[in-house]
């Protein structure tokens, strides 16, 4: 299935930017089951992206920009040929032995209230690491209500625990939690899901989680969805959590409050008309949580 | 009975000691009080003080220093720098490696989880090369002794080691305050050290600098605890002290904003920790740090000194394991020792360890400052039970050791002349061209009697680190 995507991030500014600088990891990369057919990040300002590589295999964009600018919009837009592998992952750029996936981090730091849930769902799931995974997928979509107004980007997985509500992100970050608390090494992955419902508008990508089960490899788990990826999921980043994925992560000085609009669209390419594409031009705008600022 | 620097078990003095010996006959209490004193003084005016974390009050205060010296003879010391130099260049060739190949991982030498799971090992810098393979161009290695003969590591101290102010501060004392004892002497000059350390920077520069590379400091700000010592060396090298917010990051290149504009930077000498130099790659919070740091240093176009995640080899396990590291890079022998260390992680240490609290040591693997650690012999029976329930519920996190009956130097403390426990922390510095290590270092004295933790943050003192040529 070939999937087109189209990712646009716009900022306005109350006051012009003095300068900016981003790291953006919205390039995904070939692997079994997905095949880059084009892709390709533009901008409204002149600056120069330079490509690289982060630590854990992603393509990582650096942008700096030069005031005054009043406002940015990066767009992505590409397309995919896609291909179902039951959720597994083989042939991705692996830069780590899956033990570094034992870490934890702030964002997926495990509580009581998380080790106590993770153990009581392997306890019932017993057996094998994939049938605990599988447990633990279902345990969180049907425990975590999915809910964008209570969580934000810097959510912790003990928090959006704790509230029993959350995004894929949160989900994602409890899911890692639970899978490391279990010795199972897990991750964090960014990128896009073709909806099944039709609904090609969306306000922002998707996420969900890695673990490597010892015989098989990373294998996905999307406990948003409670499902293991389908040829529907573009994967994008990978970390140790969600800032270590993240699309964008930017600072700049001057510019006083910022408006962040995303809008993405994924769609099977066959699919696109072009009643679609008008829409495009206006889409709901979705006002989330403003990149971090820095204020010299 | 510990060993005492100066005075042997029969009555007698070791050779280095003799002029201090002497002097110490000839003069009172009350002229030592005077100089005490005038010491204090010295660091107050200078404004040469530290805060305690942990205090409630945050509150400032002096290092208490003791004015005697501790004196090293021109041979102990060469001994002691061949092994600190041995231990630095095997610690920077475990960075590398660990961040690089990772051979000595597939060799089997060190245990695969101190690495991949430390919380100070910084995945980001895997895969980057260090301008010059250099990774801890600043160490403050602590060295203590137990007898006349050998020299123990206790810590390696690879991160920001700091206390150098107080080696520099020291020696300025011993000139003005006893000038008559330190003529007496042929002591080897500290007061070098800033030079020695622009030199380790400067040679450090990225390849793509020009031959008058720019140095900065870079702190935390005044709020640090170290705040002084930060200002005192930018100052002696007469290099600039900056804050995150004075730096930038353009196409990869930092700058310095001056009034004349912008101004590359290509040695960043930090003395921020690695969570807060860039709120892209770490703590995304951080108004410390610069953003876009760690783009240009894994572009290679700015020196960190010290790299980030040169904390991994400061873990108290993989400390166990550094001899090892000798022989696997270095093929040769240790000169120096490490302590004996029990990893909890083991159950067979476990054991052994809960079996013997009362004689032992205990320290956190990742505790530095003499904080949460348990001196069993010094310890009550509801302290050695608070740890023994904290080591059965997280044994991972400890190591233990003998304790150690460290050296004693002649010190003068309340009731006069009395002996108390030393340690010493040499500065080790690595640039592109060499190591350097000015003669001493940084001599930390337990001044309550009986006390065996140095640490100023625990009531420690310092004490002026003399090298003599016989």
């Amino acid at each position: 299935m070939l999937i087109h995507v189209r990712h646009r991030t716009r900022y306005i500014y109350d006051r012009p930017v003095h300068s900016m600088i981003q790291a953006l990891r919205l390039m995904p990369r070939n692997h079994e089951g997905q095949y880059v057919r084009r892709w390709q990040i533009d901008l409204d300002q002149d600056g120069i992206l330079r490509p690289g590589e982060d630590a854990f295999g992603n393509v990582l964009h650096m942008l700096s920009l030069e005031g005054p600018i009043s406002g940015l919009c990066i767009t992505v837009e590409g397309e995919v040929e896609m291909q179902d592998t039951n959720g597994i992952v083989r042939g991705a750029l692996e830069k780590f032995p899956a033990e570094l996936y034992l870490r934890d981090t702030p964002l997926t730091i495990a509580d009581e209230a998380i080790i106590d849930f993770a153990k009581s769902v392997a306890a019932k799931a017993g057996g094998s690491e994939l049938k605990i995974l599988h447990a633990l997928l279902a345990a969180l979509h049907a425990e975590i209500v999915f809910d964008t107004q209570q969580t934000d980007t810097a959510t912790r997985a003990i928090d959006a625990f704790k509230m029993k509500q959350g995004v894929c992100q949160d989900l994602s970050h409890i899911f890692i939690a639970c899978a490391r608390v279990l010795g199972i090494p897990a991750r964090y992955v960014g990128g896009y899901l073709m909806r099944s419902d039709d609904n090609i508008h969306q306000e922002a990508g998707h996420a969900w989680a890695e673990a490597y089960v010892t015989g098989l490899g990373w294998i996905g788990f999307d406990p948003a969805n409670g499902i293991c990826p389908t040829e529907s999921h573009i994967r994008v980043g990978a970390g140790l959590d969600y800032l270590g994925a993240s699309p964008i992560r930017g600072a700049r000085l001057g510019g006083r409050a910022e408006k962040m609009e995303v809008e993405v669209t994924v769609a099977n390419t066959y699919q696109s008309d072009p009643a679609q594409q008008t829409r495009w031009s206006q889409p709901t705008a979705a006002i989330v949580q403003a990149s971090q600022q820095f204020q010299a | 009975m510990a060993f005492d620097e100066m005075r042997l078990g029969d009555g007698g003095i070791r050779a280095p000691y003799l002029e201090v010996a002497n002097w110490l006959q000839g003069v009172t209490s009350a002229q030592l009080e005077r100089r005490r004193a005038e010491a204090e003084l010295f660091y107050r005016r200078g404004g040469i003080t530290f805060a305690v974390y942990g205090d409630a009050q945050g509150e400032e205060r002096i290092i208490p220093y003791d004015i005697i010296p501790r004196i090293l003879s021109a041979a102990e010391w060469a001994r002691l720098k061949a092994g600190l130099e041995q231990r630095i260049r095997t610690l920077n060739l475990y960075l590398a490696d660990i961040y690089g190949p990772r051979e000595i991982l597939k060799a089997g030498i060190v245990p695969e989880d101190l690495v991949w799971r430390n919380p100070a090992f910084r995945p980001e810098m895997a895969g980057l090369a260090a301008p010059h393979g250099i990774y801890i161009h600043i160490a403050g290695i602590d060295i203590v002794r137990v007898d006349g003969d050998d020299f123990y590591v206790l810590e390696d101290n690879a991160r920001t080691p700091s206390g150098v102010s107080y080696m520099l501060g020291g020696r300025e004392i011993s000139i003005r305050l006893m000038p008559e004892l330190y003529a007496a002497h042929r002591v080897a000059p500290v007061e070098n050290y800033p030079n020695e350390l622009l030199a380790t920077l400067r040679s450090s520069a990225p390849r793509n600098a020009t031959n008058d590379p720019t140095v900065v400091l870079l702190t935390p700000g005044q709020f640090n605890s170290a705040y002084y010592e930060h200002s005192f060396l930018a100052d002696k090298m007469g290099i600039e002290l900056v804050e995150g917010s004075d730096l930038f990051v353009r196409d990869g290149i930092v700058f310095m904003r001056t009034t004349e504009g912008p101004k590359r930077v290509d040695i960043i000498y930090r003395r921020v920790d690695d969570a807060f130099i860039d709120p892209l790659v770490f703590e995304p919070d951080s108004m410390l740090g610069i953003p876009g740091l760690f783009a240009a240093y894994a572009a290679g176009n700015v020196t960190l000194a010290n790299a980030p995640g040169t904390g991994a080899v400061d873990d108290k396990v993989v400390y166990s394991y550094v001899p090892d590291m000798i022989r696997f890079y270095l093929g040769e022998e240790p000169l120096l020792k490490n302590v004996p260390t029990w990893r909890c992680r083991d159950p067979e240490h476990l054991r052994y360890v809960l079996d013997h609290l009362p004689e032992l040591v205990v320290k956190e693997v990742h505790g530095s400052g003499g904080y949460g650690m348990l001196v069993g012999p010094h310890a009550t029976g509801a302290d050695i039970a608070l740890f023994r329930e904290r080591l059965k519920a997280d044994p991972t996190n400890y190591v233990a050791q003998p304790t150690l009956s460290l050296s004693t130097c002649p010190s003068f403390v309340d009731n006069g002349i009395a002996p108390r426990h030393v340690d010493l922390r040499p500065f080790v510095l690595t640039g592109a061209d060499g190591i350097r290590i000015v003669p001493g270092g940084l001599t930390r004295v337990a001044l309550r009697e009986g006390s065996l933790v140095v640490n100023s943050s625990q009531g420690g003192g310092t004490k002026d680190t003399w090298v003599v040529e016989a």
